[in-house]
């Protein structure tokens, strides 16, 4: 464990991606293979939270038996519940150090100690984390802490970690990559399946995914070279079918199969060792179009699926791209002769729930923006560029695809309530929160926290603390004085907000400085967007 | 009976005793805690001040001033009282100001203080009263200081392990500077390069019989082949500015207690940060609150809220936020 913190602290002060993966690299040629296994599993952000930051607050607060308000004054001072948790440390009561601890190792503090804390049991924890942050001092219970409440980001990129354990490990990098797609366990075995490279792949493992750079400012469009197409808006997805089995897997590598019945079956005429990349949408099936993200985003927060839920938002898959097939890899073939088979697929198997997503030639840059702009009714986020000849690469490779969103949705708001933000943001109000005019109201409508200067930033920050009206613990309600453009991807109906509407990517686009809050926009006028 | 002391605008008034502690404004007379540019300002008649701070406050204040220097523990009028010096532990020189009066007892103002061990001045040495006015820079209890000593081998084994680009320490000008030079004097004989801001006061400390590592203060012209390897003292105010230019791919941090936050360091952009603070952390607050015997603690500087409300609620003293004395040098700590 305490090799794994200083690897943690190496890697929060590195000024650099070199000096980032050498740490790695180090830690992963020298650690134990059982504890390697897991710090890979940690720095990749696999682990699922112990605790709630909350309970961690609330066992403090206790076993420290400090004031709530102090333990508030600390947190909103640091930022960071798990920080100031291991900060508070030496106010603990002296009490003897559980010895057997100290010198506990990564693996076993992750699959004996700290399953030993129940999620649910106040007493408990209070037993167990009393015992684990006196065995540590205040720098490795931040580490632990991190861990625990599951918030365990130290800067690097699953990019990063891939690279240093590749030349950890001397195998190559897209192995790894296709390895450590999806779910997998963090035991002792998992670093000698990685260096064997005849291992056999797991039947579910889809391929990293390939993504897309936004269009740059000075790109000349060349008509012959690009294979453009509608980026549509749902969940990105593989549908891998191995095995007789079908597995769906998000973009975010998770496992989705389970919720989207309405998907695996037909999908299961697939021939064997197929591996499709798509959007994974609710469907329309009158207009035989996407319906708004917001139907496909209620049906995923069913707990159970009923046959009503089926009907009424039926899934769909379009298909951009062919993967796998046959059982071989395709990825270093050209985007033309993946999609031709891809069509000759679907015409073949005749499958009801996936489409191959609709091509277009235009002939110029102008005909391109056309398109672009007709993504809106299409109800597509915009349009994709594929170069014709590119292979499937993992991450962004700039220049092989780009996308080309449609112009936000934008209204002018007014900035009403503000909160600390986190991290390199705490101690500055940067949580903002805006309303819309209704009648002589105004109510609330969306949260912003991107989209600022650092300087704007700071300057607001000054001006929020002076003219705070009310303060609701971390919340200032501040004079409806400055209005912010905000732009916004989609914007559907909803409870969340006063204004009964919810909006999906907010930012700050703008301040504007010249308008005062009484020519802010009107809840009406984002109403009409709800139509677009 | 009113207080010995009270907040006015040009600082910290004793009315019966005819003296102000370390005023903004100009005034007739200036008793100085210690030489930090928010606490020793210059356009006052007459400035008194510890014997020890005596080099220190020339080198800030100018060889026009006049400065009147007092042993520590020397007790001797003001006005209707009776006034004396004590060791603060923050600076070379630093003192804490004692002010008695027959009718309205003892009042001590700490000015800045800590209660770590420095080579570079005496430790602070508490004195019991009815009323003591306290710093409270760091009075949260996320604020605790680790063994010095520890700090400063990890800051050395840290420039150790670069040689081959130059190491650039931010610290404070006056003060930090001298303590790092002070613990480096039994690690090291290699020069340590300070910046010129830096000169003065080092020399001052030198004069005053503190002894440093050796320097080399920075010269106007130089090439960047010079510093691979060296360790540089620099003042925060340096940080991304032209003159960092002449360092070819240093390696940055930044020495201050407000370190002890990673998003502080984060938010300043440095590499490393670390923890060696000036100030009393928040144990060292408490207990020293509670060693005086004060009956009446009036709490300034940062978090005095927090600071008056804890000694309130959870050790009934009667504390109050006095307001805010000074506006503090973010980059002291
Ligand atoms: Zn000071």
């Amino acid at each position: 464990m305490k090799v794994f913190c200083a690897l943690y602290r190496g890697l929060d002060d590195a000024s650099g991606n070199n000096e980032k993966i050498a740490l790695m690299r180090e830690y992963f040629r020298s650690a134990p293979a059982h504890d390697a296994a897991w710090a890979l599993y940690l720095l990749l952000d696999k682990k699922k939270s112990a605790l709630s930051s909350g309970a961690l607050r609330q066992r403090l607060i206790e076993l420290t038996s400090m004031p709530e308000w102090l333990f508030e004054e600390c947190r909103s001072h640091v930022g960071d519940t798990a920080e100031t948790v291991a900060l508070l440390l030496h106010m603990l009561p002296a009490a003897e150090a559980d010895e057997s601890l100290t010198s506990l190792s990564l693996h076993e503090w992750m699959e004996r100690e700290i399953p030993s804390c129940p999620r649910d049991d106040a007493a408990a924890q209070r037993e167990a984390l009393g015992r684990f942050w006196r065995a540590l001092d205040a720098r490795d219970a931040l580490v632990l802490n991190k861990v625990l409440t599951g918030a365990f980001r130290v800067g690097v990129s699953v990019g990063l970690v891939q690279r240093a354990l590749a030349e950890a490990l001397e195998v190559e990098g897209t192995r790894i990559q296709h390895a450590l797609t999806g779910e997998w366990a963090p035991s002792a075995g998992l670093f000698d399946a990685l260096r064997d490279a005849r291992a056999s792949l797991d039947v579910s493992k889809p391929y990293p995914f390939m993504l897309a750079h936004p269009l740059e400012a000075d790109f000349a469009f060349e008509p012959g070279q690009w294979q453009v197409e509608y980026k549509w808006d749902g969940i990105r997805g593989q549908v891998v079918k191995r095995d007789g089995q079908v597995f769906l897997w998000s973009r975010g590598e998770e496992l989705v199969s389970e919720a989207f019945p309405d998907l695996c079956e037909p999908l299961a005429k697939l021939p064997d060792g197929t591996v499709i990349d798509g959007e994974i949408l609710a469907w329309d099936e009158e207009g035989k179009r996407p319906a708004p993200f917001a139907v496909l985003q209620t049906r995923l927060q069913r707990k159970k699926l009923t046959a009503a839920h089926l009907r009424e938002a039926p899934a769909h898959v379009i298909a951009y791209d062919l993967i796998e097939w046959g059982g071989v890899d395709w990825r270093e073939r050209p985007l033309t002769e993946r999609v031709a088979q891809l069509e000759a697929i679907v015409r073949e198997q005749a499958l009801s729930a996936l489409t191959v997503s609709e091509r277009f030639e235009p002939k110029d840059r102008e005909a391109l923006e056309a398109l672009r702009e007709s993504a809106r009714e299409r109800g597509a986020e915009g349009v994709m560029l594929k170069d014709r000849a590119s292979t499937y690469q993992p991450g962004r490779k700039r220049g092989l695809w780009w996308k080309h969103k449609r112009e936000p949705m934008t209204v002018d708001a007014v900035l009403v309530f503000a909160q600390a933000g986190s991290g390199r943001r705490a101690n500055l109000f940067t949580d903002y929160t805006f309303a819309l005019w209704r009648g002589g109201e105004l109510v609330t409508f969306a949260k912003a926290y991107s989209g600022l200067s650092d300087e704007e930033l700071v300057e607001l920050d000054k001006w929020i603390r002076k003219n705070t009206r009310e303060k609701h613990g971390p919340v200032r309600v501040v004079e409806p004085a400055h209005v912010f453009e905000l732009a916004f991807e989609g914007i559907a109906k909803s409870a969340r907000h006063k204004s009964g509407l919810a909006v999906r990517f907010p930012r700050i686009l703008r301040w504007r400085r010249d308008k005062p809050a009484s020519e802010a926009d009107t809840v009406e006028r984002a109403e009409a967007l709800l139509n677009l | 009976m009113s207080p010995l002391v009270a907040v006015e605008p040009e600082g910290l008034r004793c009315e019966r005793g005819g003296f102000y502690i370390d005023p903004a404004g100009s005034v007739d007379v200036a008793v100085i805690t210690h030489a930090h540019a928010d606490h020793a300002r210059i356009g006052s008649k007459r400035y008194v001040c510890s014997a020890r701070s005596l080099e220190v406050l020339r080198a800030r204040l100018g060889p026009d001033a006049v400065i009147e220097p007092r042993e520590y523990e020397e007790r001797f009028a003001l006005g209707e009282t009776t006034v004396s010096l004590h060791p603060a532990g923050h600076v070379l020189g630093s003192a804490q100001v004692r002010i008695e009066h027959d009718r309205a007892g003892v009042c001590v103002v700490s000015g800045d203080y800590k209660r770590d061990p420095d080579p570079t001045c005496d430790g602070f040495a508490t004195v019991e009263c009815d009323t003591f006015v306290t710093e409270a820079t760091f009075a949260l209890p996320v604020y605790r200081w680790r063994d010095p000593e520890a700090i400063v081998s990890e800051l050395f084994d840290w420039w150790r392990s670069e040689r081959a680009h130059p190491t650039l320490v931010f610290c404070y000008a006056f003060g930090k500077a001298q303590r790092i030079l002070a613990h480096l004097a039994s690690r090291t004989d290699e020069p340590v390069y300070i910046h010129g801001a830096m000169d003065k006061l080092t020399d001052a400390y030198r004069r005053s019989g503190v002894r440093l590592a050796n320097t080399k203060t920075i010269p106007e012209s130089s090439s960047p082949k010079d510093f691979a390897g060296s360790l540089v003292l620099c003042p925060p105010s340096a940080h991304r500015s032209p003159w960092m230019k002449r360092f070819k791919a240093p390696q940055t941090a930044f020495v201050s207690g407000w370190m002890a936050v990673r998003g502080q360091k984060t938010r300043r952009g440095y590499e490393r940060g670390f923890v060696l603070s000036d100030h009393a952390d928040w144990p060292s607050l408490v207990r020293t609150v509670e060693e005086t015997k004060a009956r009446t603690v009036l709490v300034t500087h940062g978090s005095s809220d927090a600071l008056a409300r804890y000694l309130r609620e959870a050790r009934s003293i009667d504390a109050r936020p006095l307001g805010h004395l000074y506006e503090g040098d973010e980059g002291e700590g």
